[in-house]
């Protein structure tokens, strides 16, 4: 039983440690709350489900399909959304976040229905043996697959020149126009990037609870974002510590049959973290100036 | 990109007018009786407005509506005092409402039974019930305001994002303590999930509107006073305002606190109007909500936020066809709002009824004003000729 | 760029797009008062729920099913001669639009009953309401005890949670099962009531509850709870809450390695071959659920129902449409006394004449014979529901009132 639990803390920890690091990328840019990131994840897992349940097409090009359209769909809502709005003061910019969020689930409920939508299995593979133990399938995979897409997010950030770009322009945005950072590209594809992991969430998401529903990116979004402020918003190895530690906070509240008071624990450890660190657990101080 | 303050330029409230005139010519009013006109005019519009119902001019599904009107104007001009003045982002405002609305109706409940005060006797208003009221929403505002103190102090150290985000997950643990106090406490006090019932309908277009007239004034006053210029300080620059002398912690607070216990009453209004309360009704699109309301109308105008409230309130009732689209039409008018009008409808500008008075006293009208400038205009013209 | 928008000329587009909005409001509105040419010889009734937001699909199929009692009666000569003229109001699920419908179906539409509210807060909204009017209300779904004690003006076509939960514990006594775990939805009212009037009735009968687990509004992740209740080895696992999550319950259990009984209540309705199939046929072995109706129901009505039901609609009946028909009967029935009294409509006597021919006829509904025993509670029979192995719906017994 401890060993179960030990697995359903580190699924659900990997599953926000994904969202997590969209939230900290876009934030580690632009210092902007991307309320909306949760909601794409929903388009993921309703692109899965048109592609699979409702053209009958296979799941590997739903895979495919979906990380594509969560991709589009992060760099069009900067452009449309908060583009406009790079010199606005702060508080604007998280407003609008807040209004394409509502945006997207609204618009979700008006063209699919309030329903939820079952997306269909991509595997046949429900669960893999190791040693005598069930192991359920996504499970593993979801783990897997958010440790290769940590390391990988990293070496994009640390050793190629667009990482170096992002790491300059959410250094000093003015600093590295200058320098000759075309900071918009810049901006878009962290975008891209943060999109793309929330479109593989989509998928891995679907593939573990297989509904699809317009709000479902609200909790999963708000959990998520408890996990990069935890972790420390703006920091890779913050988000995916964050991610497994409410992941695990859910789980132990729950074993300890206090299920009741779960969402209040994760937000309560929020406010502690805030009060006593309120850069989180990785994070870097930022000096304000008048 | 460092933390950036609201760059436009915003009076102080709306102490300017039009450009003023030069010397002693211009006349003003003495303050009692600017005060002594907007009460009249409050007075009027109430007394005119209980007629209209009592005479059947207006039937009971348009009064109630009405006092949704009231209901929702207390909240956006109390969360305007959060959002607009002092420039936080709260995003837990139904967390509030919530903690006046079972403040209030769990003492109204509990106060009637012992003192045997029928459910019938809140709606002819014997002057017990109207006392038991009037104390129930005080208590509902003590209790929304101390939930505002426990969030604030720890909330208000951090800035912008971080503060919206705790207040967000406040709101959620106080739904959750909502939801499983009565495990805790052993005997029933909000009624779980099931929601509290029995709540009697003490809510009158009378009550709301006679509250929503106190919290426009004191929230009026407050913001002339030396607190409020304080409060205004801290949302132009805090930094600067800090080193000015303002105690900006101890600001903070208070419009927090205000701004939270006026949220409670609000809180106790809804319960006396709707009869039922679940805690799943104060969520967080709750809050989002009224803050279309603020967003809308200007942050920082009170008229702006009791105007978008209203008409908020009123527009899904008067066109249920477009109810469908009610909620993507709020985000597109939301993003929309902020990309081209980040200010609001009525950026902060406010209305005032003496200011008007004293143009009409000193013959100072807008359109005298463009026909003075169309002839300078005209002998610009005629000079470059 | 966009900062020079001044005040005037925003407020000057704004009006303009007000405008526009009320004539496009003034086209639409005739959708909401749903044909109003309708002569003196027609009866108004009222029809509220939540058409639009997160609980549509239960109000929809409510308004679906009475709908077509209506629009059923009225083919066949009406009430007395007289039309039925159904007004639909939708209160997106909020008590407060849900007063609001009600005081705009009293007060302008001037309605002689109304079938609602459908869900729980809401509707005890209403009925707090409307007491003071003695309007006659039939809510189909509303299953909170509350519901009906507010006056002698308000009852349900459905069985309460309480009813239900004691409903499933007799079942589970009787099926021999002596340890059961619940897994219920934290903040519904709903959830919650069925698992405690479960958990008292079975603790009763010498069942011991192992474990009562809950989850949260939005959770997809029950893994954790499983685990817990699958530790402690039930007999079997109540689940009472709505299809969407008790599919995903199901399969999750499953594929934990949970292999016994499931017990559930009436949302269970619509878990498969619905409009979706929320938990695979393969996972839906050893479950049980009671609910007033089933499209695997052989009886005469029934079969005509689902019949008539898909010619309208092109969709099977769930459990809610099947209530909203039935509620809409029970409402003409009382309809109908007040007619044949020949009183005149909207008196306060024609209102207690409805109410009267309510509490004391009996229809034969759907959903069985539905008779009331002085309160707005309906004496009725329930099903108890299970799967076959390709998952359709199977009626395994028949529970007579």
């Amino acid at each position: 039983m401890f060993f179960t639990q030990v697995l359903n803390g580190l699924q659900l920890g990997s599953i926000y440690a994904l969202v997590a690091l969209g939230y900290t990328m876009v934030y580690g840019i632009i210092l902007l709350l991307n309320f909306a990131h949760g909601d794409i994840i929903m388009v993921g897992a309703y692109v899965s489900w048109l592609v699979m349940a409702q053209l009958g097409l296979h799941p590997v090009l739903a895979i495919i399909l979906s990380v594509a359209a969560c991709t589009l769909m992060g760099v069009l809502i900067d452009k449309v959304a908060y583009a406009p709005l790079r010199n606005a003061p702060r508080l604007s910019i998280l407003i609008t976040a807040i209004g394409v969020s509502y945006f997207l689930e609204n618009g979700a409920q008006l063209v699919f229905g309030a329903d939820a939508k079952v997306v269909p299995a991509y595997t046949d593979i429900q669960t893999i043996q190791l040693g005598g133990l069930a192991l359920s399938f996504p499970s593993v995979l979801t783990v897997l697959v958010t440790i290769v897409a940590t390391v990988a997010l990293t070496i994009v950030v640390q050793k190629t020149k667009l990482g170096k770009a992002m790491r300059a322009v959410s250094e000093d945005m003015g600093a590295a126009r200058l320098m000759g950072i075309n900071v918009n590209t810049t901006i878009s594809f962290t975008f891209a990037v943060g999109s793309a992991l929330a479109g593989i969430g989509a998928v891995l998401y679907a593939m573990a609870y297989t509904q699809a529903n317009p709000t479902m990116g609200m909790m999963l979004g708000t959990k998520a974002f408890v996990a990069a402020v935890l972790g420390g918003i703006g920091s890779i190895p913050g988000a995916v510590v964050g991610g497994l530690l409410v992941g695990f906070a859910e789980v132990i509240v729950t074993a300890l049959n206090l299920s009741v008071w779960k969402d209040a624990v994760v937000f309560l450890l929020l406010i502690i973290v805030l009060v006593v660190r309120p850069t989180g657990i990785f994070g870097r101080t930022m000096n304000e100036k008048v | 990109m460092e933390e950036e303050v609201m760059t436009e330029k915003r009076p102080i409230i709306s102490a300017g007018g039009g450009p003023r005139l030069e010397g002693a010519a211009r006349k003003t009013l003495p303050m009692p009786v600017r005060y002594a006109i907007n009460a009249v005019v409050v007075l009027v519009l109430l007394v005119l407005g209980e007629l209209m119902i009592d005479g059947g001019v207006v039937n009971r599904y348009q009064s109630t509506v009405l006092e949704q009107v009231g209901i929702y104007i207390i909240l956006a001009v109390s969360l305007n005092i959060a959002t607009g003045y002092l420039g936080q982002l709260p995003l837990g405002h139904a967390g509030f409402m919530s903690m006046g609305a079972y403040g209030c109706s769990i003492f109204i409940i509990r106060m009637s039974e012992a003192l045997g005060v029928g459910a019938r006797d809140f709606v002819t208003g014997t002057p017990l019930a109207l006392a038991l009221v009037l104390g129930g929403l005080v208590v509902g505002g003590i209790c929304a305001s101390i939930a505002g103190i426990i969030i604030g102090i720890p909330a208000l150290r951090l800035k912008g994002d971080y503060l919206a985000i705790i207040t967000l997950a406040f709101a959620e643990i106080i739904r959750v303590v909502m939801l499983n106090i009565d495990d805790v406490v052993g005997f029933d006090l909000t009624g779980g999930a099931a929601g509290l019932t029995g709540i009697p309908g003490y809510s009158s277009f009378l009550l709301v509107f006679g509250c929503v007239a106190v919290v426009c004034f004191l929230t009026h006053t407050m913001m002339k006073s030396r607190h409020g210029r304080a409060i205004l300080a801290i949302r132009d620059n805090e930094i600067a305002a800090e080193a000015t002398g303002v105690n900006t912690t101890y600001y903070k607070t208070l419009a927090f606190v205000v701004s939270a216990f006026f949220a409670g009453v609000a809180g106790g209004l809804y319960a006396g109007c709707v009869g039922v309360l679940q805690p799943a009704v104060f969520g967080f699109m709750k809050s989002i909500e009224i803050l279309v309301m603020v967003v809308l109308g200007g942050m920082g105008s009170m008229l702006g936020s009791a105007l978008s409230a209203t008409v908020l309130t009123i527009l899904p009732e008067a066109l249920r066809a477009f109810s469908e689209y009610r909620m993507i039409a709020y985000a597109i008018v939301l993003i929309l709002v902020m990309i081209f009008r980040p200010q609001g409808l009525l950026g902060s500008y406010d209305f005032s009824l003496s200011r008007i008075i004293e143009r009409v006293m000193n013959r100072d009208f807008p359109w005298a004003r463009r026909a003075e400038k169309g002839d300078e205009a005209a002998k610009e013209v005629g000079a470059d000729a | 760029m966009f900062e020079n928008v001044s005040r005037r000329n925003f407020l000057q587009v704004s009006a303009a797009g007000v405008a526009l909005l009320g004539l496009a409001g003034c086209n639409g509105s005739n959708y909401s008062a749903g044909g109003s040419e309708g002569g003196s010889g027609s009866i108004k009734v009222g029809i509220m729920g939540p058409h639009t937001g997160d609980n549509s699909s239960y109000g929809l199929a409510c308004l679906n099913g009475a709908q077509l009692y209506f629009k059923q009666l009225n083919e066949d000569g009406g009430v007395n001669g007289k039309q039925i003229e159904p007004v639909v109001y939708d209160e997106k699920g909020d008590a407060t639009e849900a007063v609001n419908a009600y005081n705009r179906l009293v007060q302008e539409d001037g309605v002689t009953g109304i079938v609602g509210d459908v869900t729980t807060g809401p509707t005890i909204a209403v009925a707090q309401a409307s007491v003071a009017d003695n309007m006659p209300c039939v809510t189909p779904s509303a299953t909170a005890a509350d519901v009906v004690t507010y006056g002698s003006n308000y009852f349900r076509a459905c069985v309460t949670d309480p009813e239900q939960g004691r409903v499933m514990a007799n079942f589970a006594s009787e099926q021999g099962y002596k340890n059961v775990a619940t897994l219920y939805l934290s903040g519904s009212d709903y959830s919650e009531g069925v698992n405690a009037a479960f958990c008292e009735e079975a603790e009763a009968l010498g069942i011991t509850i192992t474990s009562q687990q809950s989850y949260a509004e939005g959770d997809v992740d029950f893994k954790a709870q499983l685990t817990n209740i699958i530790a402690t080895n039930p007999d079997a696992i109540l689940v009472p809450n709505y299809y969407q999550d008790d599919g995903m319950i199901v399969n999750q259990a499953r594929t934990q390695g949970y292999d016994k009984v499931f017990l559930g209540v009436d949302g269970w309705s619509g878990i498969y071959g619905g409009s979706e199939n929320y938990a695979e046929a393969a996972n839906l072995h050893d479950c049980y659920y009671c609910c007033a109706f089933s499209s695997s129901n052989e009886s005469e009505t029934a079969t005509a129902f689902v019949e008539a039901y898909e010619a309208e609609y092109g969709e099977a009946p769930t459990n809610f449409c099947a209530l909203g028909y039935d509620a809409a009967m029970v409402l003409a029935n009382g309809l109908a006394a007040a007619e044949e009294a020949g009183l005149e409509p909207g008196s306060e006597d024609y209102k207690q004449a409805v109410i009267d021919g309510i509490a004391s006829g009996t229809v034969e509904g759907v959903t069985g014979s539905i008779s009331y025993e002085g309160t707005g509670d309906p004496i009725k029979s329930s099903l108890i529901i299970t799967f076959a192995e390709d998952g359709t719906e199977e009626t395994f017994e028949v529970l007579e009132a």
